[in-house]
């Protein structure tokens, strides 16, 4: 028996998120006793892999056969499947992404697997297999017992203290025959924005509402994201109204963020809004209005104009 | 769909229907306060407002679209009980031609796509649309499982859907961008927006949603996992106040008190 971790790679290296979920995948094989197996999809030398061991991991499968690059879903979820199969895998662990919930929903439909999302804390494992997972887009938990066989979990970004070691682990080739699963569907084109840090991925955050005025505003913010080294992120009607890319858009309807740190710039607080960035460790927020719901859900306020208050923040941080 | 039939010199064109099937979630008003009962062990439905989930109801707009311009019917079908039929009607009213709904708690994401699969699977739909996620349990992997148990390719989040025959054109957004793909029906989707604008429904489409058919089927299967209790956030400690004179201060504060820098 073994826990399975499917991970993503970004340039060759595991994403951030993906050693999250090694790690964790690592203390829940830990605690029943198991071997903590580490899947990788696409191309990154044998070097990198193997720090995987680092976080837990006693092994890597390594799966780089050619028709495998275009993250084609229904090939990516077949070499999870026969995966899981072969290594008999009772638990399987990814971190939440748009790309693992979907290769992830598939495996587990096809192994018959409950899957439990946004899992924020180790499994209980005394009796049954509970977990702890954030519902309502952060408003609310629940603790769910999975009772199905295999077990599927995909992990909140954040949520576990990351533990390094020094250990690596060995690495090994897999083929998995997935040649009659490539042709469903081609991707003719891929717009990316370049040079930006990836929003679910990052630990720090900076974040504009409408009461950035416009999209010829965003200097200010831009400048403090870039010496603070964070992402950009923005309230749904600046992406609504094209201000800012439509993957920027966090919230109950856009992505949902859980950084060390979340810095909301003329963003009014709406529930809708709060509901996708609530669960981040520390929230500051600057507003102009001292009525502002967003105060409340606030650990750090500054009442006062944007345009005033942002470049002295970044001029706090390139003095730091 | 047009399918071509050529019997001696004469070609007969047939004009089949596309079959739409939109899977809507009824979930709690975006806006609503979470509280639960029962010692915690209950989601507290006292007070609260249901809608279609917010997501569902940009893939169903987008099905009432392609109803308009391709040949297409559309079928609405809900895993709940019979308080969400103000959803189903109101999804009848903004344009579906009929609807089902499996009779049943929608309580795993396994559940319900088993139950969707089960009742899809021998009734050739060509597209099966439903939103990105529910906007309760937000686990968005539905699509995903559903596609995996009738043998489809499934997609999410898709922010743009064209269909010319069988030939689909759509986007899905990655991170940090998007994607655009070609595929072919038949296939699943998860989606968001700007696939389409929400649609309010008009009084007429209201009236006539009044006599289209609604199905009710008990459900086949079961679920694979159960919640056993549930938990508010800690309240949150009050918001430390900084003037706007003194802004940079903050920077410190970060270092050194909130250690996030
Ligand atoms: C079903 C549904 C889903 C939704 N999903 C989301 C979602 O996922 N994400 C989301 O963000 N919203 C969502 N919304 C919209 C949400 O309700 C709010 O309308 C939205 O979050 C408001 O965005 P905002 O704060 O940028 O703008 P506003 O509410 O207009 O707030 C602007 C703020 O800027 C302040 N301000 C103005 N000028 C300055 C200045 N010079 N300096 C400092 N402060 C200034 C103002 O005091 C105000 O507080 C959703 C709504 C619905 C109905």
């Amino acid at each position: 028996m073994s826990v399975l971790i499917y991970t993503e790679l970004a340039d060759g290296q595991y994403k951030k998120s993906s050693i999250e979920a090694i790690n964790y995948g690592s203390k829940v094989a830990a605690q029943l006793g198991i071997s903590s197996i580490v899947l990788a999809i696409g191309a990154a030398s044998e070097a990198d892999l193997a720090k995987a061991g680092n976080f837990g991991s006693t092994k890597v499968l390594h799966a780089a056969d050619a028709n495998l690059v275009a993250e084609n879903i229904m090939a990516y979820s077949k070499v999870l499947i026969e995966t899981a199969k072969s290594q008999n895998a009772s638990v399987v662990v990814s971190a939440k992404s748009a790309l693992a919930d979907a290769v992830m929903a598939r495996a587990a439909g096809a192994l018959q697997a409950g899957l439990v999302g946004n899992v924020v804390e180790l499994p209980d494992t005394t009796s049954g297999f509970k977990v702890k997972r954030s519902i309502f887009s952060g408003k609310a938990f629940a603790f769910t017992n999975i009772t199905s066989d295999v077990k599927f979990l995909a992990i909140k970004k954040n949520v576990l203290a990351l533990e390094e070691g020094t250990a690596s682990a060995p690495v090994e080739k897999i083929s998995v025959d997935t040649a009659n699963l490539t042709e469903s569907s081609k991707v003719t084109e891929t717009i990316k924005a370049t040079g930006t840090l990836s929003l679910p991925e990052a630990d720090l955050v900076v974040s504009g509402g409408r009461g950035m005025k416009g999209p010829e505003h965003w200097q200010p913010l831009l400048d403090l994201a870039e010496a603070l080294g964070a992402a950009t992120a923005c309230s749904k009607p600046v992406s609504d109204l094209d201000w800012r890319p439509h993957h920027e858009h966090v919230g109950q309807t856009g992505v949902k963020v859980s950084p060390n740190l979340y810095i909301a710039c003329g963003i009014s607080g709406a529930i809708q809004h709060l509901a996708g960035v609530n669960s981040s460790k520390v929230i500051v927020v600057i507003n102009k209005d001292p009525e502002a719901p967003f105060f409340k859900a606030a650990d750090y306020g500054i009442v006062g104009d944007v345009f005033d208050v942002l470049p002295k923040l970044t001029a706090a941080v390139k003095a730091m | 769909m047009h399918t071509l039939f050529r019997i001696s010199k004469v070609t007969i064109l047939i004009q089949t229907f596309m079959k739409i099937l939109v899977c809507i979630s009824s979930v709690p008003d975006t806006t609503s306060k979470i509280s639960f009962e029962e010692n915690d062990t209950k989601f507290n439905k006292t007070g609260i407002q249901y809608i279609i989930g917010p997501y569902d109801d940009y893939a169903l707009a987008r099905a009432v679209e392609l109803k308009e311009t391709h040949a297409a019917t559309v079928t609405v079908l809900n895993v709940g009980l019979a308080d969400s039929e103000p959803q189903i009607r109101k999804a009848l009213a903004i344009g579906a031609d009929d609807a089902v709904r499996i009779d049943a708690e929608p309580t795993d994401s396994f559940f319900v796509a088993n139950e969707i699969a089960n009742y899809a699977k021998d009734k050739s739909f060509d597209l099966i649309l439903m939103g990105r996620e529910t906007t309760d349990y937000n686990s968005g992997v539905v699509h995903g499982m559903v596609g995996e148990m009738l043998g489809m390719p499934s997609f999410s989040p898709v922010m743009e859907l064209n269909i010319d025959g069988t030939a689909v054109k759509l986007s899905k957004e990655i991170e940090g961008g998007k994607e655009k793909l070609e595929t072919s029906l038949p296939c699943v989707m998860g989606c968001q927006e700007p696939i389409a604008e929400w649609k309010i429904p008009n009084m007429r489409g209201i009236m006539g949603a009044r006599t289209k058919p609604l199905q009710v089927i008990a459900p086949s299967t079961g679920s694979l996992t159960a919640i056993e209790k549930y938990e508010l956030p800690p309240a949150k400690g009050a918001c430390k106040m900084i003037s706007a004179e003194d802004a940079g201060s903050l920077i410190a504060l970060l270092q050194t008190e909130a250690k996030v820098l």
